[in-house]
């Protein structure tokens, strides 16, 4: 199983000191905390998308682009790509740039966005959050494994004789995963593909969580990528630790207490019982995290939310190496003791996808344009025809 | 299904005072109901919610985005039952606030085509429109099927055991014949039996994709 951290880069002031850092050092702050995470050897960062303040993680394949070269091991990926308002064509250029230079060290998960007016700012109606996801990701998929899309859907503007370039690294597209909290539609598309399915349950009692995961999984047996118990689940999560648990109640209340969503709302108390929040010792968040396999079956990855609420950096990276030294071992030893014959033990990596591609003669070319003119890579008696 | 079966009705009420005269309100409707659906031949079960113990889940609910424990529970009754009867002290015109946040952190599709019975409390008749004009919408924006008798009960009425007093019927009449107009509607429905699959409406990958 991998386990990771996630961001949602907000800006926050600090409860405890009302010290708001400013756009730039939160941004840098990210860089730290993902170069941290591979030092520690945290097998995920992932970087959330939004186009409103107060977060500032605009544009995740710049960011991750920067840290495919300063980090060494650690998967890249995203908390969120926004499928729905994103043109279908950048996300299929964008990262299959950001695969090819991190050599593969990337994956990204499709998710539909939670704020309302991102829809009309980029030119889309909310109400269509779902064919939306369908039909973008559909363009995706096709402009990574057919050299020249001719197409045409319902939300943009149609495609004649284009290809997306550069060309998937080796062939072989990026692992996708689809996050979806409460639509089963999202994870019925997950499901057909193939691909993973993140629940990001970081609000929402396992309760739900488990009956989403079951549902994927049902589907993805369904249509034939094996057995229900080998799909490929991600969860998210939550803790804030300390060697002792009164430790960690005591430093993370004030930025509980105040952090967006559910600051002013439940109590520490509820919402540590509720959701997957974890405060307290590191032995307190392995026997919690340890346990949602046996709610939603072996999954392969395991995400943190780490940096919100205000928390300074020098808490966050601490927490960081609190994760990576105490917590996620043992994690590691429970989850292999409980890995099931036949299950991936982690989702797929670049190599093993290119070596399955080509066992199954999946893969694609990796240049397309030969023969054509030198601006186009298509001569113009074919455009005209 | 023709044999005579049991019935359940979730009663529902945001009466803030103990003892509150819009639980008692929601008491007699339920009252007046199960009688009637037991006449009908399907013995009722009553569950009733007191939104005043699930306040402040209600508002955790509302910033969280998800209902927590008994709240939950609490929901899931109201969304299951065969039939509601709500009821609502009216505050600065209508519902309170309470009531109103409590129908908000429901599923959109959560009352549709529910059998309901709307009852209020006030401290005089002058505020009895106010079921039909604020409460009534409400849930006809929710697309229950909201019975045409409600019941509106002023302090006054509490007195009035078999008197005309706003020149109309006495309460424990408008009690009884709202009563018969929401037994009659769910003793003419099926049983809701067991919960629906949450996930049984999902259309197939091919339907989504076919951009219906």
């Amino acid at each position: 199983m991998q386990f990771g951290i996630f961001s949602v880069s907000d800006v926050t002031p600090d409860p405890t000191t009302g010290r708001t850092p400013d756009d730039t050092e939160r941004v840098r702050a990210m860089l730290t905390i993902a170069r941290h995470a591979d030092e520690a050897g945290l097998d995920v960062f992932a970087t959330g998308e939004h186009h409103n303040p107060p977060f500032v993680a605009s544009s995740p394949t710049t960011m991750l682009g920067y840290l495919a070269g300063v980090t060494k091991d650690i998967t890249l990926s995203t908390a969120t790509t926004l499928i729905t308002t994103n043109d279908p064509v950048r996300i299929a250029e964008e990262y299959a740039m950001l695969q090819v230079i991190s050599d593969g060290r990337m994956d990204l998960m499709m998710g539909r966005g939670n704020t309302g007016p991102v829809y009309p700012w980029f030119g889309q109606d909310i109400r269509q959050g779902i064919p939306l996801a369908i039909e973008n990701y559909a363009l995706v998929r096709r402009l990574w494994t057919e050299d020249v899309v001719d197409w045409e859907g319902r939300f943009r503007t149609p495609l004649q004789g284009f290809t997306a370039t550069p060309r998937p690294l080796d062939g072989v597209p990026p692992f996708v995963w689809h996050g979806s909290i409460r639509s089963p539609e999202i994870a019925e598309q997950a499901a057909y593909y193939g691909d993973g399915f993140l629940h990001n349950n970081i609000f929402w009692p396992m309760s739900h969580t488990r009956q989403m995961v079951q549902f994927y999984r049902q589907r993805f047996e369904h249509y034939g990528h094996g057995r229900a118990d080998q799909a490929i689940v991600g969860l998210g999560g939550q803790a804030f630790v300390r060697k002792n648990s009164q430790d960690a109640w005591t430093e993370f209340r004030p930025y509980f207490d105040n952090a967006p969503v559910y600051g002013h709302g439940p109590s520490m108390e509820d919402f540590t019982r509720d959701t997957p929040l974890t405060v307290g010792s590191p032995q307190q968040v392995v026997d919690r995290y340890g346990s949602f396999i046996d709610e939603v079956g072996y999954y392969q990855r395991q995400m943190f939310l780490i940096d919100h609420a205000g928390l300074p950096l020098k808490t966050v990276l601490e927490q960081i190496d609190i994760l990576a030294s105490d917590v996620v071992p043992e994690l590691r030893r429970i989850a292999d003791a409980k890995l099931p014959a036949d299950v991936p033990a982690n989702p797929p990596t670049h190599a093993e996808r290119v070596a399955a591609a080509r066992a199954a003669g999946d893969v694609v070319a990796t240049h397309v344009g030969e023969g054509g003119d030198e601006f186009t890579g298509r001569r113009a008696e074919e455009v005209r025809s | 299904m023709t044999a005579p079966t049991g019935r359940t009705l979730a009663v529902v009420h945001a009466g803030l005072g103990q003892p509150s005269s819009t639980r008692l309100l929601a008491d007699r409707l339920a009252e007046a109901t199960g009688r009637e659906l037991e006449g009908l031949g399907h013995p009722a079960t009553i569950e009733m919610i007191e939104l005043r113990d699930h306040a402040h889940a209600v508002v955790d609910a509302m910033l969280t985005g998800f209902p927590s424990g008994d709240l939950a529970s609490a929901i899931e009754t109201i969304t299951r039952a065969d039939g509601v009867i709500a009821v609502s002290p009216l505050f600065t015109t209508t519902y309170s606030g309470l009531f109103k946040s409590f129908v908000d952190i429901l599923d959109k599709d959560a009352l549709t085509g529910m059998p309901v019975l709307l009852g209020a409390t006030g401290g005089t008749p002058r505020h009895s429109l106010a079921l039909e004009y604020s409460m009534r919408p409400l849930f006809t924006y929710l697309r229950a099927d909201v019975v045409t008798t409600s019941v509106f009960a002023a302090t006054d009425d509490w007195a009035q055991a078999g008197g005309q007093a706003h020149g109309g019927t006495s309460l424990p009449e408008r009690i009884e014949r709202a009563g018969r107009s929401l037994a009659a509607l769910v003793a003419s429905r099926e049983e809701r039996g067991a919960p629906d699959d949450p996930f049984a409406g999902t259309p197939s990958f091919l339907d989504l994709l076919g951009g219906d």
